[in-house]
């Protein structure tokens, strides 16, 4: 049996957790004393050998990230973190911001004194306006306590922490599109090459990362690497918050090491809603294709999940019982992805335009068996095809709902489906009406928006 | 030119070696793999691709499976079909399009399938049918049905962008290439995605889609003076560009066919780039003009006059047969036969009759190369005189003995492409986009690399859009300013990097010594001069001679040696001694009867400040050469009516000095000027052998280039002491004078642009503008100035506070309400008399 291992989440039940003082006095920013007396090119090894892979879903290594720099040119450098958490079934950064900001800004600090960075930005989805104000309020303390400004501590290193509110775009948590938005562009993902490490904010090198991979720094730096990689697995080292929500017993954010399980996890929030049988999850957010329960015991670290045809993602697990209609949650789903497409190119815009016309359809009984052959190749005509890689991640739930649940796929179509979306609610709410009949006249009304 | 630049120029191009469909092929390093695969003939499907636009890879249609050698050297293959818009070639790379693979052609299918689910099926009535590239690449690429059953998203239709530019959006692929044509080449962006997903759309800013509530656009670029989004003078290449049927022109819109036009290359009238144009006509009708690929001068693009201002020529007013002035005095219809014998009768009256004071030849500034030596020719062999000038716009003798010497028989000198490369360029009374159009467009391409400086009143829009740098000036001190440039001025120093350029415009004309400045300070910094005038014919009519003081060849009228070359090829004894009258000279001789007839071509009363009106009262005998009706052609005693360009052949000199011949659009019996001026003299004895452009061409090969002896003498003017341009850059409290500031807006009224309601609603709003101390000097706070000149009329603007020199106030030259020359009787640099609180 794994056990949790909270590092990030240690100081949440603490007394006004989110204050300096709280952050402080579980030993806040000692890291960052520690850090200021080491050579920066011994911080970025010491990343580079804990084996830190980014924690915003691509999983890419997140000190190699920051060896790709170009050589200092006495020009500006950014960081730029990545707090536009919007994926599905994700929230690990929204509530690590919201009750320890502290530690994110104490790993923006050390990670912009490692690589020369003189002005760091914090890009917070828009959305989550509580979380947006605690950062700067937090920022703010850091600045009176001389953790940010001018000569930090003496040591004569500037920095600066600007705080950034997104305007509400799901694809603004992909990293060029946001720094667009960031530069007050439309926010849309930029070409690539250049890829940001050379030419990123302001045409200047930046390192992009998320919320959790900059706040695990201070951990690593402060407790060591060999601490770092004694947690997790050969290739997917230390630990990391799995978001569980859905129908389990308790739901929240559980913070262990990665290639835990799935069965721990369920064990740990108290089992499954009222014992029922698990249908089918999402190992990191929407975006990744599901699993089913014959995966329980698949080790939730990178290589594992991919071998079982899936992505570690976000660590995002939505948890679902037998309740509930795959059909209706892939629906749901897609209208997601085709509200927030950004429209760039046409495999994400127009194909998800499509496939939630075609799933409303087929969740309304008015699907036929070829839908589900279009289905599949419209998806096929998506990923690999789109400018980004948000298309690959908006087909994921269709092609493996299929995979796994073709027969409910062709009883919808049949007309043998039946599903009480009440019995899969979490809460007491009326039941939707949101069926095909409707659909019509709601096209009609955003056409002429 | 420099070692270095030398150098530069024949490094060699570094090339990769890769293999498209099979095909080996060598091409520089950094190409996209489409253009490579164009190369070798392949042609991938694409929408948003094109070439003189950044890529944007948004429409994927021209995936393509690569493989490329990996550290090893073995071939990897990209897991995925890769955008072939997007992605250089390197060394060893393997590209299969979807000619050679499936999974190319598979992905190619799926993207083709997606694009057409939201498309309408209106090609029967959509514009574009017939020459839109997803109606081709859907047959070509594409599956033959739709699997789509579900409701397609709809839109208003059409929105209208301005007056002239419709966008029906439910067609829309959502390339961008109109936008990025937009931001990128013309700087104008006033059109941009909005909204998302499938709901994303082209628009201007609006804030219905954007569910904005009291925001307004922000930023410099984002309203004109109405408050409205700007129009660009470049918008009609949007349309052009556009790969479906999603753009059209107001002017087209449901008009005709592309399948049952006749198309026909030509060079656009409107200007002195001569820029390429196709014109699309049905039935001798012109349906529309095109902008044609021409990469040396106009590239892809050309300016929103050169596309939609072509319906004056076939307005109701057209003159198609000769007109003869009758003894009642009425203008009344003639054979040619019995109009060329009254035109010869009264002509030969005014050269040989008793007490005969003479002919004033006035081509106009807008005939080609055949013309304007034919009209030269003409007043020198059959008049006897030298009193021919085609400049009806400020003009100057110092401009003269510049053109005579510095433009007259230099070939092609600086191009356009000299003009992208140079690493600055000083621009002296000269608006690139106002009066210049795509050479706005080339320099705009250099930005903001190349560093412009502009010696202006104020910074203009187009300067602006270029990055450049004031040099403050007030009209008529152009040349002080330039002499007062020292060593330590930016401009200065910028423009002795080598390859530097400074433009010269036709308003230098007004500036005493500002030629002889512009030619000095090219000779401190190393820089090139060059001329670059609004009008078409003006640089051909200085190449044939068509200038009081210059003949054919780049020869001096006042040098005998001159005189002789050309009359000896042209057949004559000799020629005039002495320079005759300029365009301003020749009107006041006719008003005084100091002259006694005068041969008009294609000349607008309206756009000169001397009263030309009056001239041709005054006259005994007047000879209209015209294609409509004008003022002059109401006062004349013969009209004879001639070919508009697309009637006639012919070759236009652009202000490079390229020679940008065109063949007849549209046959008609319509002639040119050459052949009605040949047909006169022939009637008054003179075989002038200007009947065919081949004629006139070969003669002008026979003159060649006269030797330097020959030629003017550089221009020796004193600019106005730095005294007196200080003084007039000043204001003080209770003034009521002001110089005059002024030009052509790009889009305004002139007669050329006469007909097309759509295109003048483009046209920027015409306002008086004045510095912040001006305006309080002259009390103008706000709402309606007067300005007022040597007529009693006055002109009633807007005034806009701008960041300007003092003492100054600038009017629109021809725009609505606002025609300078006209109303005011005066040129830029003149004093005028201001009121505020009219």
């Amino acid at each position: 049996m794994t056990d949790l291992t909270p590092v990030l989440t240690a100081t949440w039940g603490a007394e006004e957790s989110w204050t300096l003082k709280t952050y402080q006095d579980h030993g806040g920013y000692g890291a960052l004393k520690k850090a200021f007396g080491m050579d920066k090119a011994d911080i970025i090894q010491a990343v580079k050998d804990s084996g830190l892979r980014g924690r915003g879903g691509a999983g890419f290594p997140t000190g190699m990230k920051w060896g790709f720099l170009p050589p200092d040119d006495g020009g500006p450098r950014y960081l730029v973190v990545n707090a536009d958490e919007s994926e599905p079934g994700t929230c690990k950064d929204i509530p690590t911001m919201l009750n320890s900001p502290h530690v994110l800004i104490e790993g923006a600090i050390i990670t912009s004194y490692a690589i020369g960075c003189n002005h760091a930005f914090i890009y917070v989805r828009g959305e989550v306006v509580h979380v947006y104000r605690r950062v700067m309020n937090a920022v703010a303390e850091a600045y009176k306590a001389g953790f940010l400004g001018k000569n930090i501590q003496g040591t004569g290193y500037d920095l600066d922490i600007t705080v950034h509110a997104g305007a509400g775009a799901y694809i603004c948590g992909e990293e060029t599109a946001l720094l667009d938005s960031l530069e007050g562009l439309r926010g849309q993902p930029r070409l690539k090459p250049p890829f940001p490490a050379v030419a990123g904010l302001y045409a200047r090198p930046t390192v992009v990362n998320n919320v959790e991979s900059i706040a695990s720094v201070p951990a690593i730096i402060d407790r060591g690497v060999e601490w770092f990689t004694s947690m997790g697995t050969e290739k997917s080292k230390g630990m990391g918050i799995f978001s569980l929500s859905g129908h389990i017993e308790k739901p929240g954010q559980y913070e262990a090491p990665l290639g835990i399980t799935l069965r721990e996890l369920i064990e740990m929030a108290g089992g499954m809603r009222g014992g029922k049988k698990l249908k089918f999850w999402t190992p990191g957010g929407s975006s990744t294709p599901i699993l089913t329960d014959e995966h329980l015991d698949t080790p939730l670290d990178y290589e594992a999940i991919g071998a079982a045809g899936s992505m570690l993602g976000t660590r995002a697990l939505q948890i679902f019982d037998e309740t509930t209609s795959v059909v209706r949650a892939v629906t749901r789903w897609m209208e997601f992805y085709k509200h927030e497409s950004c429209g760039k190119c046409t495999p994400c815009r127009e194909g998800t335009f499509w496939l939630t016309q075609i799933l409303r359809r087929i969740e309304a009984g008015h699907g036929t068996p070829a839908d589900l052959q279009q289905l599949l190749d419209t998806c096929d005509s998506i990923a690999g095809r789109s400018f980004c890689a948000f298309g690959d991640g908006a087909v994921s739930c269709v092609v493996s709902g299929l995979k796994y649940f073709r027969a409910e796929f062709e009883a919808y179509v049949d007309g043998t489906a039946s599903f009480d979306p009440a019995d899969a609610a979490l809460f007491d709410y009326a039941v939707s009406t949101d069926t095909a009949a409707t659909d019509a006249p709601e096209l009609a009304q955003e056409a002429h928006a | 030119m420099t070692a270095t630049a030398d150098k530069a120029g024949s490094q060699a191009v570094e090339t990769v070696n890769v293999t498209i469909d099979g095909k080996a092929i060598s091409v520089a390093k950094d190409t996209l793999i489409i253009r490579a695969a164009e190369q070798v003939g392949i042609e991938i499907p694409r929408f948003c691709d094109h070439p003189l636009l950044k890529p944007a890879g948004a429409c994927r249609q021209c995936l393509v499976d690569v493989a490329s050698p990996g550290p090893d050297g073995n071939l990897r293959a990209f897991p995925k079909p890769q955008a072939s818009c997007t992605m250089t070639v390197t060394e060893g790379m393997v590209v299969n399009t979807q000619n050679t693979s499936e999974e190319a052609e598979r992905a190619q299918k799926g993207v083709m399938e997606l694009l057409l689910i939201n498309h309408p099926l209106d090609c029967p009535v959509c514009d574009k049918g017939g020459e839109c590239p997803l109606q081709n690449q859907a047959m070509s690429h594409g599956n033959a049905e739709s699997r789509f059953v579900d409701v397609k998203r709809v839109f208003e239709k059409p929105l209208a962008l301005s007056s002239e530019i419709l966008l029906d959006r439910e067609r829309c692929v959502l390339c961008q290439r109109c936008t990025r044509f937009s931001d990128e080449i013309a700087g104008d962006s006033f059109i941009d995605l909005q909204n998302r997903g499938a709901m994303q759309q082209i628009g201007t800013f609006n804030e219905d889609v954007l569910g904005f509530d009291g925001y307004g656009p922000v930023g410099i670029a984002a309203e004109d003076e109405s408050g409205g989004a700007f129009s660009s003078y470049f918008s009609g290449n949007t349309v052009q560009i556009c790969p479906v049927g999603a753009l059209t022109s107001s002017a087209y819109r449901f008009r005709a066919r592309p399948f049952d036009l006749v198309s026909a290359a030509g060079i656009s009238e409107h200007d002195s780039s001569g820029s390429a144009i196709r014109t699309d006509h049905r039935r001798g009708v012109i349906l529309r003009r095109l902008a044609d690929n021409d990469p040396t001068v106009n590239e892809e693009w050309i300016t929103d006059k050169d596309r939609f201002a072509f319906a004056w020529q076939n307005m109701p007013d057209r003159l198609t047969r000769p007109l003869v002035r009758n003894d009642e005095g009425d203008l009344v219809e003639a054979s040619w036969p019995q109009a060329i014998a009254a035109a010869a009768a009264g002509l030969r009256e005014a050269v040989s009759g008793k007490k005969a004071k003479g002919v004033g030849v006035l081509p106009g500034g807008r005939i080609t190369l055949e013309d304007a030596y034919a009209y030269g020719k003409f007043a020198r062999v059959v008049l006897g005189t030298n009193d021919v000038d085609v400049r009806t716009r400020i003009a100057s003798d110092e401009e003269q003995s510049f053109l005579g010497s510095s433009v007259a028989s230099t070939g092609l000198g600086v191009t356009f492409a000299d003009l992208e490369r140079a690493p600055s360029v000083l621009l002296v009374g000269f608006e690139p986009e106002d009066e210049g159009g795509v050479v706005f467009l080339r320099m705009k391409k250099s930005s903001p690399k190349q560093q412009v400086f502009t010696v202006a009143p104020f910074l203009s829009r187009g300067a602006h859009k270029l990055g450049a740098q004031l040099v403050e000036a007030v009209p008529g001190y152009e040349g002080t300013v330039l002499a007062g440039l020292t060593k330590a001025a930016d401009a200065v120093k910028a423009l002795s990097e080598p390859g530097s350029v400074i433009v010269v415009g036709e308003r230098v004309a007004g500036a005493p010594g500002a030629f002889t400045e512009a030619l000095a300070l090219a000779d401190r910094t190393g820089a090139r001069v060059v001329w670059i005038p609004r009008r078409a014919g003006e640089r051909g009519a200085v190449e044939a001679g068509a200038l009081p003081g210059l003949l054919p060849g780049g020869g001096d009228v006042a040098v005998a040696k001159a005189r002789k070359a050309v009359a000896s090829a042209w057949g004559v004894d000799d020629l005039p001694r002495t320079r005759g009258r300029d365009v301003t000279g020749i009107l006041t001789a006719a008003s005084a009867r100091q002259l006694d007839a005068l041969v008009v071509g294609g000349v607008q009363p309206t756009d000169l400040t001397a009263d030309m009106i009056k001239a041709l009262k005054a006259a005994k005998f007047v000879v209209s050469l015209e294609v409509r009706r004008t003022d002059a052609t109401e006062l004349a005693d013969v009209v004879l009516p001639v070919a508009p360009p697309s009637e006639k052949s012919g070759t236009f000199v652009n202000w490079e000095g390229r020679l940008r011949g065109f063949a007849t659009a549209i046959k008609t019996d319509a002639m040119s000027d050459h052949r009605v001026l040949d047909m006169l003299a022939r009637e008054l004895g003179v075989d002038l052998g200007t009947a065919t452009v081949d004629a006139v061409n070969a003669e002008l090969v026979t003159l060649g280039v006269l030797e330097d002896s020959a030629r003017m003498a550089a221009p020796a003017v004193e600019a106005p002491a730095a005294k007196a341009a200080e003084k007039a850059a000043s204001v003080a409290a209770g003034t009521k004078s002001l110089t005059l500031a002024s030009w052509h807006q790009l889009i305004d009224e002139g007669s050329l642009q006469e007909g097309e309601p759509y295109l003048a609603g483009t046209g920027r709003i015409a306002v008086a503008r004045m510095s912040p101390a001006t305006a309080e000097a002259v009390g103008v706070k706000e709402g309606l100035v007067s300005v007022q000149g040597t007529h009693q009329s006055s002109i009633d603007l807007p005034v806009v506070i701008t960041d300007m020199v003092d003492g100054v106030v600038w009017l629109p030259a021809k725009s609505p309400g606002s025609w300078v020359a006209a109303t005011l009787g005066l040129a830029p640099g003149d004093s005028v008399s201001v009121k505020g609180g009219v």
